[in-house]
């Protein structure tokens, strides 16, 4: 790739100004907390709603997105337009169905809505136990892929450099997290947000001045520099071909679509406000944003097409990974050029930002789960709230070291698949006991243990036998094979079994619907009544 | 948790910038649903209560049921057509590449047109729910917490609050939230 010394000397500068910047925040903010639950896990829950809608936006625009989608849609073309899609229209499942229930239901994570209505402790185990491993899966991806970018924007293609890079996101994020909880965070991923949006929009404003603002242009200058002429513009170069490739993409489609909703991190955001009016005014303003992002994405990925040339990109990373910093590289002059040098900075020192950003909020919520949910009900069932938050910061601390071995172990893999099975996992084992703990009338608790096992279990053994891991050349361990689920993503058949086995595990128990707790859940959720 | 429940009330009350446009009746729909929540009136009837009977009792009053069956004939078909909306998005993307590849204006495409449309139904829909559910949904949703909050409060202080005890916790209400600031 050509980088030139002074590249990394400012985007190392930019970066270290962020991370001053959020440390700054975090120590500003900390200086005189009272230590309660409510404060670290929420921030104290007063985030105006703008703020909310910025945080929110800043915990799910990830790296994959911002560096991702764009290099996919500058290699496969439209193809890569269906993630911004998926990813967006994820927002009106939680806007419609989940956020201002789960805000007026819940106190800190998805276990207490669950828990409301159910016997608590094997609810609680159950979703602490999900909420968990969801928050880990994704978590890898985070550092794998901060991992893999440095080695890509700065050059540094060493394998202790990704390895150094890996430990010092691990060691930054425990730092935020556990001096900062929840308001440091939230102010980290505000400012992450409007960085990110900033350095979107002067991009996008470049490439469409580049072409005079003519979007016809652009298309068409696409689809000539990709190489594969009109079919750039189309479906099917990606995801065409044979029917396992296309059950594949419908299967990480439904993934991406009702993933979003069972996210550990993106639900405890909703507790960071007042009231449910104010998490469904974040909501709004958080769909605004993403909107705007992913459309935004879209016109840099064919904008790359455009003016960097497939063949290009696809020389510099295969997964297309540098397209955006490439164009960025390109727009603003070209080779040696001050502009370049600029522009090149920013987009690495805003992709490092992003991956701060979300690995923070990820350890956050996952914390959260360990100390409110497994550490409460396994050891002492009514611990203080004080030793609460110290489980918690341990918790936080744990997770990084847990999240940057295996960062480290799982380097090389893919990052993008790490995100579709993180969205796979949420959406086969939160989503399911969460719908039906907020709509179904008979819910029981035995429904909501099986429903939470039997969306996590499925999807699990289904990535282990699928050709992720063995019976392949690019799988985890090529040399062995006991591969016989043919997809990917396990969500076309993992996502139906969590919530079959909800129903299945309702209908079979003894146990009688408990009119006035139903009541009480229906009568909160809708009202607000008694939220805290 | 008695703080926190009396601020946010008073502030949704007060500092609320949808309020003022509710109170000044320019949706009168909404406003007829507000003057018919029955759990109002029959809380000062009622004798103490245990919380889980006041639920239940809120729960079946018509007020409630009508915040509930609003709620859901908005969310339901809504969530229905826009799930339906997409996966017929994915699939025909998947399934019949030929068609999305059919050429509308330029290089626009159906595809073009497709993805772009799901995008414009993700911006409207979130508009329409948030109409929704401010003009039809939050000022009686709203009636109801104070219907519950102040059984729970008669409760607690083991009296009968009539109408100038409930102003009196108006006063107190406010002054929780001068001091929280």
């Amino acid at each position: 790739m050509i980088v030139g010394q002074d590249h990394q000397t400012l985007a190392l500068l930019l970066f270290s100004a962020f991370v001053a910047a959020t440390l700054a925040i975090t120590t500003w903010v900390s200086r005189n907390r009272h230590g309660s639950a409510e404060e670290f896990y929420t921030g104290g829950r007063l985030f105006s709603p703008m703020e909310n809608g910025f945080a929110i936006a800043g915990d799910y625009m990830s790296a994959a997105s911002f560096l991702g989608i764009s290099g996919l849609i500058a290699l496969f073309g439209y193809d890569g337009m269906l993630y911004s899609v998926g990813f967006l229209v994820a927002w009106l499942v939680v806007l419609l169905l989940v956020a201002e229930l789960v805000r007026n239901c819940g106190k800190f994570t998805l276990a207490d809505v669950v828990a409301a209505r159910m016997s608590e402790r094997p609810v609680r185990i159950a979703a602490g136990t999900s909420s968990v491993t969801v928050s880990v899966l994704y978590l890898v991806a985070q550092m794998v892929g901060a991992g893999s970018l440095v080695a890509l924007l700065l050059g540094g293609t060493s394998g202790a450099a990704r390895d150094w890079t890996v430990i010092g996101v691990g060691a930054l994020m425990v730092v935020y997290v556990s001096l900062g909880g929840m308001r440091a965070t939230t102010w980290i991923q505000i400012v992450k947000a409007v960085l990110l949006m900033a350095g979107t929009i002067t991009l996008t404003v470049l490439v469409l001045l580049r072409f005079h603002g003519d979007i016809n242009l652009l298309l068409n200058s696409a689809a000539e520099h990709s190489g594969h002429g009109r079919e750039f513009l189309a479906p099917g170069l990606k995801y065409g071909g044979d029917w396992t490739a296309r059950l594949d993409f419908i299967s990480l489609g439904l993934a991406l679509v009702l993933g979003t909703a069972g996210l550990p991190h993106i639900l405890s955001r909703f507790y960071t406000v007042p009231t449910a009016r104010a998490a469904r005014r974040s909501v709004i303003w958080s769909i605004g944003l993403i909107g705007g992002f992913y459309l935004m994405t879209i016109v840099l990925g064919f904008g790359a097409a455009a003016v960097v040339g497939t063949e290009q990109v696809k020389a510099s990373n295969p997964a297309g990974n540098t397209a955006v910093a490439l164009l960025a590289y390109d727009l603003g002059g070209g080779a040696g050029s001050t502009g370049g040098t600029v522009l090149f900075a920013v987009v690495a020192a805003v992709a490092f930002a992003t991956i701060l950003a979300v690995v923070a909020g990820i350890t956050l919520a996952s914390s959260a789960s360990v100390a409110h949910d497994l550490y409460a009900s396994l050891r002492r069932r009514h611990a203080k709230q004080r030793s609460e938050v110290a489980v918690a910061r341990v918790a936080a601390v744990g997770i990084g070291a847990v999240a940057i071995a295996l960062g480290l172990l799982a380097r090389d893999l893919n990052v993008a698949f790490l995100v579709g099975l993180a969205f796979a996992v949420a959406a086969s084992a939160n989503l399911p006991v969460l719908l039906y703990s907020l709509f179904w009338r008979n819910f029981t608790t035995r429904g909501a243990v099986w429903s939470v096992y039997g969306g996590l279990v499925p999807a699990l053994i289904l990535v282990l036998v699928s050709p992720v891991v063995s019976g392949s050349p690019e799988s985890l361990f090529p040399d062995v094979d006991f591969q016989f689920f043919p997809l990917q993503n396990p969500g076309l058949l993992s996502i139906p079994l969590g919530f079959l086995a909800g129903w299945l595990g309702t209908v079979t128990s003894q146990e009688a619907p408990d009119e006035a707790k139903h009541a009480e859940a229906e009568v909160r959720a809708l009202t607000g009544a008694g939220a805290v | 948790m008695e703080k926190q429940e009396g601020r946010d009330l008073a502030a949704a009350r007060i500092d609320d910038p949808w309020h003022d446009a509710l109170a000044s009746g320019w949706d009168e729909r909404d406003g007829a649903v507000a003057a018919s929540v029955p759990a109002q009136q029959r809380a000062g009837e009622d004798e103490r209560l245990s919380p889980s009977e006041i639920y239940l009792e809120v729960h079946r009053s018509a007020a409630f049921q009508e915040v509930r069956r609003r709620y859901r004939r908005f969310v339901v078909p809504a969530s229905l057509a826009f799930f339906a909306w997409y996966l017929a998005y994915v699939i025909t993307a998947v399934g019949a590449p030929g068609l999305m590849a059919r050429p509308v204006a330029g290089a626009v495409n159906v595809a073009m047109i497709a993805g772009l449309a799901q995008f414009l139904t993700t911006f409207l829909l979130t508009w329409a729910y948030a109409r929704h559910a401010r003009l039809r949904r939050d000022r009686a949703a709203l009636e109801l917490r104070w219907v519950v909050f102040e059984q729970n409060q008669q409760n607690q202080n083991g009296r009968r609050t009539g109408q100038a005890g409930t102003v009196r916790q108006d006063d107190a209400q406010r002054s929780t939230r001068e001091t929280n600031k």
